[in-house]
């Protein structure tokens, strides 16, 4: 077995990359990070310096949570804050949360610095410097129940229930008697399923409240009149959502739920976790989630060292800060992009291999990664990221009933 | 997800489902025995697309994995393909392209 030798952080928290992210606080700075980002291609740090950023001019408190949640991530090392100038984003109070976890963290002004190139060389020179300083982080070993796991179907088809998910849901049920946390969400995705998951809760409580949020989900996407459901997955075999939610609900194993979090809760400690991506109060700001990176970045909020995303379509997306690994469900999609794809799952549509089989693999390419493999999407350089506009409130405490 | 099994081409997922799921593309003209007789596709299956296990009445509501996941809009013959345009959704409408027969637009067989 691969031993994982993590960076420790000053909180106690350990992660399994060691990246520098340059964070653009309005899509106005977005171009100037980019080009910063960009001072390092060819070179060794090529994949260490990585890009995220909110587009908005307007303040959210989700937005603003999710930014410092993703900036002290155990996988973060650094931050370069890249601002504008008079954007609403509150740079001060992101730049201090950051400084407080123990971070190096600098925040260049457009505005102030001098334009756009003076911007990019200034925060080139900050990068350089600080690189060699986060290299020293401290190495400490780390065990698999330490690690935290999310899990997302996107460009689903109707193989992926069959063989995919069930390797992913496999593998989470390997890893949670382990003792990982594991996280699976898009409660959109679970309509239909909302009864038998229920049962699976460790109290009562938390049982009705992972009901309620499906039916919270359901009433978002009534109102908006389209499910979350994209036509690909139509041509793909899936006739309406709540076959695609069948499909998808089985991605999370058979391990009993644990608890019910919202984007940047980190879960309290191992076990299985359900992610409420849907936005409390009245239908704002649009769809929950745009795409399937917006459902990523939240899970990487919560603490995700790395994502499982399960295709049969044929998603070729990484992520920004924490590795992504692709499992393709459908046999004919691996074979067409098998140069994107971690895992083949399509063994199983073809008979090749069991679901448990191609669950163990997973299991063991979790571990690995956590050890330092690169995934197919980091070694091609994919760090896709978005931040859009929710509205959340707290949850309660029988959302975590054996945190107390 | 138990009860697994395979007629030809096409996988029963339970016991109570009254479709049958593709596990590989498969050409029109393609005889299944199914449990009421033998069919002929009347068009080609695309991977992972369903068939009717039995003849199913309009209203009837359509298992997979031994769960509700549609309601049927009209007769469906066994054997018949069971998609977007015989079935709906008990929640919200599926949104979907020129693409979603599973054959045109990108989609090969």
């Amino acid at each position: 077995m691969s031993e994982i030798q993590a960076f420790l952080r000053h909180d106690g928290r350990k992660g399994i990359r060691n990246t520098l992210v340059v964070a653009y606080l309005v899509e106005c700075a977005h171009f100037v990070a980019s080009e910063i980002v960009h001072q390092f291609r060819n070179t060794p740090h090529e994949g260490e310096v990585q890009l995220i950023g909110f587009p908005g001019c307007y303040p959210n408190e989700y937005a603003a949570q999710m930014m410092e949640k993703l900036c002290t991530h155990p996988n973060v090392g650094a931050v370069l804050f890249v601002s504008l100038g008079c954007e609403s984003f509150d740079k001060v109070r992101a730049a201090n949360a950051v400084d407080a976890s123990g971070r190096p963290v600098k925040t260049l002004v457009i505005q102030r610095a001098g334009g756009t190139r003076s911007t990019i060389q200034a925060g080139a020179d900050w990068i350089r410097q600080t690189l060699a300083q986060i290299s020293e982080v401290p190495r400490v070993r780390m065990g698999v129940d330490e690690l935290i796991i999310g899990t997302v179907c996107g460009g689903s088809d109707g193989t992926s229930g069959i063989s995919g998910n069930p390797a992913a849901g496999k593998a989470f049920d390997l890893l949670v008697a382990e003792g990982a946390a594991c996280i699976f969400e898009e409660t959109g995705e679970l309509i239909g399923c909302e009864e038998i998951m229920a049962e699976r809760a460790i109290t009562p409580e938390l049982g009705n409240l992972l009901r309620e949020s499906v039916h919270k989900a359901e009433r978002y996407y009534a109102t908006l009149g389209y499910g979350s459901f994209a036509a690909g997955n139509a041509a793909g075999g899936l006739s309406t959502i709540e076959e695609k939610s069948l499909g998808a609900y089985v991605k999370s194993g058979d391990s009993p739920i644990s608890g019910l979090i919202k984007p940047g809760d980190v879960p309290p400690h191992g076990g299985l976790y359900l992610m409420d991506v849907v936005p409390d109060g009245d239908v704002r700001f649009g769809f929950p989630n745009i795409s399937d990176n917006a459902e990523i970045v939240e899970m990487i909020a919560s603490g995700a060292h790395m994502t499982l995303f399960v295709t049969g379509r044929g998603s070729v997306v990484g992520s920004a800060i924490s590795p992504v690994i692709k499992i393709c469900a459908n046999p004919d999609t691996y074979r067409n992009l098998a140069e994107d794809m971690d895992v083949n799952a399509g063994d199983i549509i073809e008979g090749v291999r069991s679901i448990p089989e191609v669950g163990q693999e997973i299991r063991d390419l979790v571990v690995a990664v956590a050890a330092g493999k690169q995934t197919k999407s980091e070694e091609l350089g994919h760090r896709e990221f978005i931040l859009t506009y929710k509205t959340f409130e707290p949850i309660g405490p029988a959302c975590l009933p054996g945190a107390a | 997800m138990t009860e697994k099994s395979s007629f030809g081409p096409f996988l029963l997922l339970s016991g109570k489902d009254n479709v049958l799921v593709a596990r590989a593309n498969s050409p029109e003209g393609l005889v299944v025995a199914l449990e009421g007789g033998e069919v002929r596709l009347s068009r080609p299956i695309p991977m992972a697309h369903k068939i009717a296990r039995h003849d199913i009445a309009p209203g009837d509501v359509i298992l997979k994995y031994g769960m509700p996941i549609g309601i049927a809009t009209g007769a469906i013959r066994a054997g018949e393909h069971v998609h977007v345009h015989n079935i709906r959704s008990a929640y919200t409408p599926t949104h979907m392209l020129q693409d979603a027969d599973g054959r045109s637009a990108g989609v090969s067989l």
